[in-house]
């Protein structure tokens, strides 16, 4: 990468204010955990209900924090001086989306750890899907970079990310969600499967950080 | 294997079929509105069209009753 | 060649439409033969199914007019690929209510989840019915037209992207799928393929329609301009 890059991360990490949000974010995970457990009145999980609610915990956290980071820097003008600057705009996508596959690797860090706490009788399996996560984020942070740029162009920022947000990322909850259901499961973690869901997420992050890549400049040209 | 045309169940593909010829009414229908809007359009331009375009800056663009009598006076004048 | 193309006109090509689509479902309706096992329900399926090909396809070639929109800044193929995706969201909805209609008499549910088109349709019509609060809260122009064409190429990925993993999620054990048991014999396929040429043909018409009205509407806006000036 370019040392434009590495500035750039450098800056929008600083940007991020990620010790700011990050306890926010976490504490919404570990109460969407406590929800569950009394919306499902279970006090352990496994298989594909542990999936089930780890999963879409993750994903509406990452809402959260995608509303947060792009929302927020719009309004406080950081998106201006970095459009006026003469850099490739692809680079400050690459920024972009590193920075929210870190972030959402942090939140995962501490949420993750804490669900297992809360419902997991086997931890074992959090290895591997360790690595469905971080692919899935990864995909995530491709496609919420493009989407969450629109939005916050438009008028009704907030509604809008999600809204467009959550359809295009089905593939990656089906992938995750398909991934937990066998390395989650009671006995310890069940490989099956196992290959054609990170193939599948492999794919899917090919594609929009392609689509991205190619795309991004016009989004910002004036 | 059994001759094309056997009818039972035919109360589902009916309302397949008809279903989706209702959605096309319905399209066009709403092209027909626009049709509509489009004609309304082009009549009052027609009507833009016809007044005298002398470049009047002080003309009052806006009062269409105004407008009506001048293409009058006009049609009137051009007459004889 | 070329002067050939300049005679498609949009009248020919609505007859053309008629008499395929026509040709298309008596075959299916009088040649065709009845399925074994589904019985004349069946017969949804060829309009099923040429519907759901169609407008996914639609979406894809919409996506293919916001590419070169963004190359050459023509708002002609922004209004293609805006259309575009207008007739196949229709379509769509077609898809879904002859999908819910065919899983009623095939298995006595109105929706179900593992029949994958009809769960994948639904995600994608999900996606496609945002382009209009999207287009929608976009005040300028120019920009409205390049955000929606970088939704339209990133939508239009999405679109067999997300058919395979609804497919990938399907249970090995009873999937329940609308296709029909075994391979299509010859007389069912000769009917399937013609009801989808008209469907195409169809979906072509639709669009140009619609992009003439759109440019005569733009036409009369023009007009009344330069009249109010003078």
């Amino acid at each position: 990468m370019t040392p434009f890059t590495a500035i750039l991360r450098k800056d929008l990490r600083v940007e991020l204010r990620t010790l700011r949000s990050l306890p926010a974010m976490a504490l919404f995970a570990v109460t969407a955990f406590v929800i569950f457990r009394f919306g499902l009145d279970r006090t352990s999980l496994d298989g594909e209900l542990a999936a089930g609610v780890l999963v879409p915990t993750l994903l509406f956290a990452a809402l959260l924090a995608i509303n947060r980071l792009f929302v927020a820097e719009r309004e406080e003008g950081g998106f201006e001086l970095i459009r006026l600057a003469p850099i490739d705009r692809t680079v400050l996508f690459a920024a972009k989306a590193s920075a929210l596959v870190i972030y959402l690797v942090v939140l995962e860090l501490i949420a993750v750890p804490i669900f297992a706490l809360f419902f997991l009788d086997t931890a074992s399996g959090l290895v591997p899907f360790a690595l469905v996560l971080v692919l899935a984020d990864i995909g995530l942070a491709a496609t919420g970079t493009v989407i969450s740029t629109i939005a916050t162009m438009s008028s009704a920022r907030d509604l809008l990310a999600p809204l467009i947000l959550l359809p295009l990322l089905v593939p990656l909850v089906i992938a995750a969600a398909g991934a937990g259901e066998h390395l989650l499961s009671a006995g310890g973690p069940d490989y099956g499967g196992f290959g054609k869901w990170l193939g599948l997420l492999g794919l899917y992050d090919l594609v929009f950080l392609l689509v991205g890549y190619a795309t991004f400049d016009f989004l910002l040209e004036d | 294997m059994t001759p094309p045309l056997a009818l039972e169940n035919g109360g589902y593909v009916g309302a397949a079929y008809l279903v989706f010829l209702l959605l096309l009414l319905i399209y066009v229908a709403i092209m027909a509105s626009k049709l509509q809007r489009i004609q309304r359009e082009l009549s009052s331009l027609a009507e833009l069209a016809d007044r005298p375009s002398s470049g009047d800056p002080d003309h009052d663009v806006g009062d269409v009753h105004q407008r009506e009598h001048e293409i009058e006076a006009v049609r009137q004048g051009g007459r004889r | 060649m070329a002067t050939a193309l300049q005679q498609i006109t949009l009248r020919r090509l609505a007859i053309v439409t008629v008499a395929v689509m026509g040709a298309g479902y008596a075959l299916a309706f009088l040649y065709a033969p009845q399925d074994a096992t589904e019985g004349f329900a069946q017969k949804i399926f060829y309009l099923h199914v040429p519907l759901a090909i169609v407008s996914l396809l639609g979406f894809i070639v919409a996506g293919i007019h916001a590419i070169r929109h963004l190359r050459s800044g023509d708002p002609k193929h922004d209004a293609r690929s805006y259309v575009s995706i207008h007739i196949s969201v229709i379509l769509g909805l077609a898809v879904l209510l002859t999908g819910a209609i065919w899983a009623k008499s095939q298995w006595g549910v109105w929706w179900e989840w593992r029949e994958p088109t009809l769960v994948s349709f639904l995600i994608v019509f999900l996606l496609y019915a945002t382009y209009y609060p999207l287009r929608y809260a976009i005040e300028d122009r120019d920009r409205q037209a390049r955000y929606a064409s970088v939704f339209a190429i990133t939508a239009g990925a999405f679109v067999p992207l997300n058919f395979l993993a609804v497919r990938l999620a399907q249970p090995y054990i009873h999937p329940r799928t609308f296709s029909s048991s075994g391979g299509l014999p010859g007389e069912m396929l000769l009917a399937f393929l013609v009801c989808l040429a008209g469907m195409a043909l169809l979906w072509l018409t639709l669009v140009w329609f619609e992009l003439d009205a759109k440019a005569a509407s733009a036409n009369l806006g023009r007009i009344r301009r330069a009249l109010e000036a003078s």
